[in-house]
């Protein structure tokens, strides 16, 4: 009985979304009285793990597990559940751990809720607390059967330093069959993700026309931010669909949300609710958004982010 | 090529959200339904298959009568035949497990349902129907092609996108990029009736398990009023999100 996690990583590195997933698998298990157990795949910085709450690791290293497959990790981690006799297991939400995610369920017979944003309320009947109807309200679910998948929700718990160390073992698992054999990947290199930024700046009609964008990309420099977009930008072929944030596109769970020159359709709002904290700036004080945000500037995006930016840049560089 | 567009009956984009029975049941007081977006996009690309590759297309729906208008609507887009299980969706497990037996039944080679519904955003449907069935399965799809058993997909990954192949049968997790949003159609008053003509079975459930329940709801606390900055102070703004949210 051990609380399994999946610590995800990219060229060989833990993503941050793997630390925040063992901090909270760590709370479940003190709360079970057991221990966390972290399976990794071709990572080569798990020894870390321990300082958020892991008291082993279990090193995946394999080469024909260089590119994901969501059926191959679903068998490996499968596999670790098994070994461990885990009842409890976690994994972010990120593109590829939602992909895997309801193939493990079926391997491990799990009862499996996605989004979730709380350490469980109660563990017999085990409930926990998860987004719906697009971050319009939540619904506590509860998970009868006897193993449990949590989908967790990234930037809602928060990534909790413990202190201690973990055991760091070799793990080798048999490979299942692909299926699936990836042609190609087109990724953008050294830009932050919609999924896996702190921040994230977006821009809507507002900033009439694709060639005004330099405005958003800049601020997000200097933000470290992702850049995205409403959805007639989107369909209006602006920007790309991958940047659309919202109910039919991506949701956006982000420390920080600036919204430039978007009016705050409900769609959008739904999308993006789950952000702590929102910044709204718009020409037009009747904006919807302006009901939905934290901080606001009635003003005109043309004047008032070039200045914005540049007293950032000055703010960052003093702060650094 | 037998293609079977799993169908999800969900309140409009623009509902209000809202609970009763002490907060344990989705108020549908008022609530406009329609397909799914998620599953428009697969189903629109169903029909691309339909007329140039001379694919047959069913709808399929998991629920009560209630949603019998919803599968009308899919026939009027041009769907050949709809079935409807007759169960309360009771949890994605669920759901998944009777769509299973309906694929088995039907033996259909590809299955094409969306990402996630936007009302409980479960995403776990179309992966649990290819895991219980032993199917290929791609999610996030953004693009589909079929070339006799063989198929190349496109799938969405954070920050980029990724190129697959793979074989039938296939089960399809769908989204926007499918088809674009201007190649949605709205049913014509030609298809509208045809669509009155057209079969909806309803066949009973294989009596599939949940393994979650949905106990209560409840809605995000109400947000304070927004904080104006002035335009000509932009310190200030620096100076809140600096001190008071703490999230620069």
């Amino acid at each position: 009985m051990s609380v399994l996690v999946y610590t995800e990583s990219e060229n060989g590195k833990l993503k941050k979304a793997a630390l925040e997933c063992v901090s909270y698998a760590k709370a479940i298990a003190d709360e079970m009285g057991t221990s966390v157990t972290a399976v990794s795949i071709n990572a080569n910085d798990t020894d870390v793990l321990g300082n958020y709450g892991a008291s082993k690791v279990l090193n995946v290293n394999n080469d024909a597990l260089n590119t994901f497959n969501a059926k191959q990790y679903a068998s490996v981690i499968e596999q670790a559940a098994k070994q461990e006799g885990t009842t409890v297991a976690v994994v972010s939400s990120s593109a590829d751990s939602k992909y895997l995610a309801p193939l493990l369920a079926v391997g491990l017979e799990a009862g499996y809720v996605s989004n979730v944003v709380e350490k469980p309320s109660n563990l017999s009947p085990f409930t926990v607390k998860r987004t719906a109807f697009t971050n319009k309200a939540f619904a506590n679910t509860e998970i009868s059967t006897n193993t449990k998948l949590i989908g967790l929700s990234n930037n809602s718990f928060g990534i909790v330093e413990s202190g201690g160390s973990a055991s760091v073992e070799d793990f080798s698992p048999s490979i299942a069959d692909s299926g699936v054999s990836v042609e190609s990947v087109d990724k953008a290199v050294g830009k932050v993700t919609i999924a896996d930024a702190e921040v994230v700046v977006s821009g809507g009609r507002g900033l009439k026309g694709p060639e005004n964008w330099g405005l958003v990309e800049n601020l997000a420099e200097v933000l470290g931010a992702a850049t995205a977009c409403s959805k007639p930008v989107s369909d209006l072929g602006w920007r790309s669909h991958s940047e659309h944030v919202g109910q039919t596109g991506k949701p956006v769970a982000t420390n920080l949300y600036i919204a430039i020159g978007i009016s705050g359709a409900i769609q959008h709002l739904a999308g993006i609710s789950a952000s702590k904290v929102k910044v709204v700036i718009n020409t037009d004080p009747e904006a919807p958004f302006f009901k939905a945000a934290d901080y606001g500037i009635v003003g005109d995006a043309f004047e008032v982010v070039p200045v914005l930016t540049e007293k950032l840049k000055a703010f960052k560089a003093q702060n650094a | 090529m037998k293609i079977l567009v799993c169908i999800s009956h969900v309140p409009d984009t623009t509902s209000k959200i809202n609970f009763t029975d002490g907060d344990t049941k989705f108020d549908t007081n008022g609530v406009q339904y329609v397909i799914n977006p998620n599953d428009e996009f697969g189903l629109t690309r169903a029909m691309w298959f339909k007329e140039k590759q001379g694919a047959s297309v069913d709808v399929v729906n998991v629920g009560g009568s209630e949603t019998e208008p919803t599968l009308r609507k899919a026939l009027a887009i041009g769907a050949d035949s709809a079935i409807r299980v007759n169960t309360e969706a009771k949890d994605g497990f669920a759901v998944a497990k009777e769509l299973a037996k309906v694929v088995t039944d039907g033996g259909y080679d590809l299955v094409i349902a969306g990402r996630e519904s936007i009302d409980y955003n479960g995403g776990m449907v179309p992966g649990m129907l290819s895991g219980l069935i032993g199917a290929n399965f791609v999610a996030n799809c953004i693009g589909l092609e079929v070339d006799g058993t063989n198929a190349k997909a496109v799938r969405e990954i954070d920050g980029g996108k990724e190129t697959v192949n793979t074989s039938l049968p296939l089960v399809i997790g769908g989204q926007k990029g499918l088809v674009e949003e201007s190649d949605l159609r709205i049913p014509n008053m030609r298809g509208i009736m045809m669509a009155r003509k057209k079969p909806l079975n309803v066949v009973e459930p294989a009596g599939a398990n949940n393994e979650t329940s949905a106990n209560s709801f409840e809605k995000p606390a109400p947000k304070g009023a927004v904080k104006l900055v002035d335009a000509d102070n932009i310190d200030e703004l620096i100076n809140l999100l600096h001190n008071e949210a703490k999230v620069i």
